[in-house]
Parts: structure tokens; C-alpha cells; sequence
């Protein structure tokens, strides 16, 4: 079976989040980027699912510049077979979903898997455009994936629940927690993914659907007030008739 | 030209997130000099969709279709579809859910539209440009985006705009069939399982949500978060290692890899504010911290404290919520 694992390079979690002087674009000055967390979980459980089949090839594809190479090399050093990076910008997510139905398209992959969302501009939406753009279902978030033959059972996450999804193949799924344990590289993989495959091709010529004006941080806290453990009860009467939430 | 709001429905009654996504449409058809038309999914009764007339809904579509009461991608995004042709919508606004934002992007493609998710405000509309406030960076930023294209899809996060109440007001319900078939039922779910939520409060609609962290030690003790919850009428939650180690489901989790919340109320009891942990709960409108370190970097982030021990405080509290009621 052939996946197609889509990751996307995002800023490490801890880092503090500022923007160029014009707040137009975010300032990556001394920030450590990373494989997107989400995608971890969809790399790692596409490589148990092919491990599981005895055969099949996991593919990493990411739309970006060339600075995203070092964490393609990481997916590959966790267990990726090749990559296929699309070079360009990846200006908004209409754009990124046109890249990856693109490749999808012409590589004939069984299963396309995702992250939830990115971490850095938490769009939720490139798995479900890229679903429409191919004419297959989208199970998004989905918590767990086993796979029989060409038919998937998925659990997907709703609001309070979750529902149990059959779709067969090919079909979109992004991934999170608790489908699997992440992976991280072994020296045997970080040997190995220096000489994998790492094809670089050039995007489709389709143009963005939004642009972004401008980014701000949000307001700073006025600061805490604090109450006296020994008075713990006065804090529920300052919730009632000063910040009247309760 | 109009403006289609898509209503989410639960057990009959319209989700309070789909009230605040009808009050955001309204008021942008407003803006724009037209009328909001609702579209509901999910199982509802005539008349409570009626009475999306005091968010300022012009009129309501409803499709009866008894396999429509379950979350089906396919199904509700061709319905939807259908609504906004018949309606000739320009703005399509859904909730920021794992139903709305799904089926918000399938939408995008069908009907060549912008979507923006995480939308946190009204529209911009100065200079002929249509530009929304969207959150970024889980939770550390916000991003004003133009929405370039001539049909706009927004999907709006929960507890970021107030719900109107024009009380009285009622709208026409208009039955309503996109003329679905089997095969747009493929993808519907095989099974359905809802989880016993602590006191009933489901925690990504919940406006007060209390809170525990390793803090809490073990398991055993989490009696006083549940205690607390049931008094104020709370969801309760967890950081990311609690659900790691099995002391609470992972439905709980909140934080940059969990849920994010954006409740009236989020109380912090034995919980660091690790920066992973705030990105989750940090759009709550009042944060309220116990923890038994003054340096926990929570504090910074937080409306109230309390430094102490959540063993002696949690109970006082409960108690003093008792008194209230
Ligand atoms: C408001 C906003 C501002 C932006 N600003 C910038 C910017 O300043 N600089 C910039 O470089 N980009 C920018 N982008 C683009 C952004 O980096 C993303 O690549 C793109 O928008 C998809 O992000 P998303 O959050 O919508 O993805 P989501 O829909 O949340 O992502 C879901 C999944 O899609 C896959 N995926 C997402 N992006 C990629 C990718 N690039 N390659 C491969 N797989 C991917 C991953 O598996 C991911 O888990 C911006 C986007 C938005 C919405
Ligand atoms: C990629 C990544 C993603 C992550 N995603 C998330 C996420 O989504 N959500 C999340 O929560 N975390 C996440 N984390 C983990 C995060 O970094 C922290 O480790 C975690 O939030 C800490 O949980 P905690 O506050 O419960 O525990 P701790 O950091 O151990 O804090 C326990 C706190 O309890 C206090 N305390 C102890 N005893 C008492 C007492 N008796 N009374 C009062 N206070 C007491 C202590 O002073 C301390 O401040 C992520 C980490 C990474 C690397």
C-alpha cells in the first residue's frame, strides 16, 4: 500500500511568538522549527501500517522552501521511504491543498494522512480540501486507524464523543493523539535518510484565496490579584460580583 | 444575495455555539444589506429553529431527512451546497467545530470560496476589502485576513461573540430537501458513542471549566475537581500529562496538542501554565490559578490566585459556592 504523509514545519511549541516590525509576517529570527506534532502521529502510524502489510512505501511530502529540509531528513530518519518537497511558500491553505492534490494525483497513493492542524496558523482545513479536490472522504480528527485490506476503521473525535468510520481506499485522514506512540530517529535512521530520495518539484500556478494583513499578539493581562488561602472563599463572591462569570 | 448561517442541532435544542454563529451572520447581513438565512443540520424541533429569529434570522431551511441527524461529511456539505445556491449566499458562516470546520472546507472547494477558520470577530469591510480577525499560533496571536475570493466561508470560535436575544422574535421554518441519496450517505458514521461527561457538562461548549494537574497527585483525589464542577455546574479538564498516565480520559486534555477551550471561566488547580498548556485555555475570559508555588508561570497569565494547597483550598471553595446558590 502506498501513503502519502503531508507534514508541515512549524515553530517549536515553546517558542515566543513576535512579528516583523510591520506585523506582516512572522519573525523567525533564532526560532528552532519543527516536523508539526500532529504530523508525527500520522508519519509514525503510517510507517506501523506499512511495517504491518510487510511491504508498501511511506512517502513525506511537504510544500515549502528549501529550509524545510532538515525536518523532511528527520521524517526520513524516523522511518519514511522518500520525500517530495513542492518549492514554494506555502501562502495559505487553498494554495498547499492544490500543491498536495497535485502530487496525490499523479502518484496514485492509497492513503493520504495529515496532522489534525498546524500548530502555527491552525487551519483545520488543508485535509478537507484536499479530500474534495480528489473526490474522497476526509476523516478528520480521527484518534485511532487500523487497517484491513483496502477497507479503514477509524475513530473519529467529536464534540463530546466520537463516531467509528469505515471508508475504503483512497481516502484522507489527519491524525492525532492517541493513534500511536511517535517515533523519534534512531542512529541507523539518521544514517540511512541521508541518502533517501528527496525529489523537488516545482507548485501548480494557482493563486492564494486570502492573504494575511496583518498579525498582533493579544492584550497583556492586567495582572493577577491574588487572595489569601485562608480566605479561599472570598474568591467565588469576586467571581460573582466583580468578573461576574458565575 | 444573502447570507447562510449553518446551525448545528443537538437533542432538538440549537447548540449555544450555532446561536452565537446565527447572531454573527445576522449582523453581517446587516453590514452588508441583506438578510441571514439559517440552514439547520443535526436532529432539531421547528420551534426552537423558529426561534433563531431573536438572533436576527430572516428565515430557516430544514431538511427532515432522518439520516441527517448524525454528523455525515458528504451529506451535509452537498445540503449545504444546495442552501447557499438556492439562497444565492455570498457569506457562508459555520462554528468553529469538528463538524463546522470539516465540512467548511470540503464547501470551499465545491463553491470556489475564501474560508477563514478560528474567526474571533465581526468582518472588516472598509476600502471594498472583507477582512476577519482569526486566531493564530494556538492561542498566542491573531491574524487579520482578507478573504479574497467572491464567495467567503467563516467558521466562527466558539465564546468569541455574544449571542443576541431579541426576545419574541421568530423566523419562518421552511422545509427544505437537497435530494440526497444513498450514495451521499457513504461515509456516514458505523457507531456513535457519547461520553459520560462528569455532571453533563460537555467540556468543548462548556462555559465554566475546572481544571487539574499533576498537582492533584493521583486519580484518587480528583473527587474535589468533580466536586467543585458540580457546584458551579462545570466541565471538567486536565493537563497533558494527567491524561497521559491514564488519571483522566484524553478527552480531557487540554492545550496546544489536546482541546482548546475558550470558556467564561477556567480554574487552574495544580497546573504549572507550561506555554503548550496555555495555548489550549488561554482565549478563557477569566483565569483563575490555585497552585501552591508563587513562582508557577500560570500566575502571569491569570485574572485570580490563590497560592496554596489544592487539598485545603478546593474544598473551601466548593463549599463557598454551596453558600451562594
Ligand atoms: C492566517 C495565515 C497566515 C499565514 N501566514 C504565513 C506566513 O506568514 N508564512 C508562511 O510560510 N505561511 C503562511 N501561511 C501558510 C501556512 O504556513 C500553511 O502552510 C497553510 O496555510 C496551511 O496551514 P493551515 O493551518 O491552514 O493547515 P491545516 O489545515 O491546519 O493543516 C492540516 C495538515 O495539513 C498538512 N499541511 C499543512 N501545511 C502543509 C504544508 N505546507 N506542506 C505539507 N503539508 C501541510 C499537515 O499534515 C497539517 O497537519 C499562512 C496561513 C494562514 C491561514
Ligand atoms: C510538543 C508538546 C506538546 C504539549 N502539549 C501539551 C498540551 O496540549 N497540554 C498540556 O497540558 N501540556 C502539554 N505539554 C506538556 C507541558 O509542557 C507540561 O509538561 C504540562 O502542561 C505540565 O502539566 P502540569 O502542569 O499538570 O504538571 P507540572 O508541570 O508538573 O505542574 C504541577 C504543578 O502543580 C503544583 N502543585 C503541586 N502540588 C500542589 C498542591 N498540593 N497544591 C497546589 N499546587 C500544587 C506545582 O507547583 C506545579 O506548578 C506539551 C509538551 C510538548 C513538548
Amino acid at each position: 500500500m502506498k501513503f502519502l504523509v503531508c507534514i508541515s514545519n512549524v515553530p517549536d511549541t515553546t517558542t515566543k511568538i513576535t512579528f516583523t516590525p510591520d506585523n506582516k509576517e512572522f519573525n523567525k529570527a533564532g526560532v528552532q522549527f519543527v516536523i508539526n506534532p500532529w504530523d508525527e502521529y500520522a508519519l509514525t502510524r503510517a510507517i506501523e501500517l506499512k511495517e504491518a502489510q510487510g511491504s508498501g512505501t511511506v512517502t513525506v511530502l511537504n510544500v515549502g522552501e528549501a529550509d524545510t529540509e532538515p525536518n523532511i531528513r528527520k521524517a526520513l530518519a524516523i522511518g519514511a521511504d522518500d520525500a517530495i518537497r513542492v518549492n514554494a511558500h506555502p501562502k495559505d491553505a487553498f494554495f498547499v491543498a492544490k500543491q498536495i492534490a497535485a502530487i496525490a494525483k499523479d502518484g496514485g497513493y492509497d492513503v493520504i494522512l495529515m496532522g489534525k492542524e498546524s500548530i502555527d496558523y491552525n487551519g483545520f482545513q488543508v485535509h478537507g480540501m484536499v479530500g474534495e479536490l480528489l473526490g474522497i472522504p476526509t476523516v478528520a480528527p480521527a484518534m485511532k486507524l487500523d487497517m484491513s485490506g483496502n477497507t479503514a476503521t477509524l475513530e473519529r473525535e467529536i464534540e463530546g464523543g466520537k463516531e467509528i468510520v469505515e471508508v475504503n481506499t483512497p481516502f484522507v485522514a489527519s491524525c492525532q493523539q492517541p493513534m500511536c506512540e511517535p517515533r523519534i530517529p534512531n542512529m541507523r535512521g539518521i544514517m540511512t535518510a541521508r541518502t533517501k530520495p528527496l525529489k523537488v518539484v516545482e507548485p501548480t500556478a494557482d493563486a492564494p484565496r486570502t492573504e494575511v494583513d496583518s498579525f498582533a499578539l493579544p492584550p497583556a493581562k492586567q495582572g493577577v490579584k491574588l487572595i489569601p488561602a485562608e480566605n479561599a472563599g472570598e474568591l467565588i463572591k469576586l467571581l460573582r460580583n466583580e468578573a461576574k462569570v458565575i | 444575495m444573502s447570507v447562510l448561517v449553518v446551525v448545528e442541532c443537538d437533542g432538538g435544542e440549537v447548540k449555544k455555539s450555532s446561536l452565537e454563529v446565527a447572531s454573527y451572520g445576522s449582523q453581517v447581513a446587516q453590514m452588508l444589506g441583506t438578510t441571514a438565512t439559517a440552514v439547520a443540520v443535526g436532529e432539531a424541533t421547528e420551534s426552537n429553529l423558529a426561534k433563531l429569529g431573536e438572533q436576527g434570522i430572516g428565515k430557516v431551511l430544514y431538511d427532515s431527512e432522518p439520516r441527517l441527524k448524525d454528523f455525515v461529511n458528504g451529506a451535509y456539505t452537498k445540503l449545504i451546497a444546495a442552501a447557499a445556491q438556492k439562497e444565492d449566499a455570498k457569506v457562508i458562516i459555520l462554528a468553529n467545530s469538528n463538524i463546522g470546520a470539516a465540512v467548511g472546507s470540503r464547501l470551499s472547494i465545491r463553491l470556489e470560496a475564501s474560508l477563514a477558520t478560528n474567526v474571533v470577530e465581526l468582518p472588516k469591510t472598509d476600502g471594498g476589502k472583507f477582512v476577519v480577525k482569526r486566531g493564530a499560533f494556538s492561542g498566542k496571536a491573531f491574524a487579520d485576513v482578507e478573504l479574497e475570493s467572491d464567495r467567503k466561508i467563516i467558521a466562527v470560535k466558539k465564546n468569541s461573540i455574544e449571542a443576541l436575544h431579541e426576545d419574541g422574535k421568530t423566523a419562518p421554518v421552511e422545509s427544505f430537501s437537497a435530494q440526497l441519496t444513498d450514495a451521499d450517505f457513504a461515509d456516514a458514521p458505523k457507531q456513535v458513542i457519547m461520553q459520560d461527561q462528569a455532571g453533563g457538562v460537555l467540556l468543548p461548549e462548556a462555559d465554566l471549566v475546572v481544571s487539574g494537574g499533576r498537582g492533584m497527585k493521583g486519580p484518587e483525589n480528583w473527587h474535589l475537581i468533580e466536586d467543585l464542577a458540580k457546584a458551579l455546574g462545570a466541565a471538567t479538564a486536565c493537563s497533558k500529562p494527567v491524561s497521559d498516565v491514564d488519571w483522566r480520559p484524553h478527552h480531557e486534555h487540554v492545550g496546544q496538542t489536546g482541546i482548546t477551550v475558550s470558556p467564561n471561566l477556567y480554574i487552574a488547580c495544580g497546573i504549572s501554565g507550561a506555554i503548550q498548556h496555555l495555548a489550549g485555555v488561554n482565549s478563557s475570559k477569566v483565569i483563575v490559578v490555585i497552585n501552591k508555588d508563587p513562582e508557577a508561570p500560570f500566575f502571569k497569565a491569570a485574572d485570580y490566585g490563590i497560592v496554596g494547597d489544592v487539598f485545603d483550598v478546593l474544598p473551601k471553595l466548593t463549599e463557598a459556592v454551596k453558600q451562594l446558590n
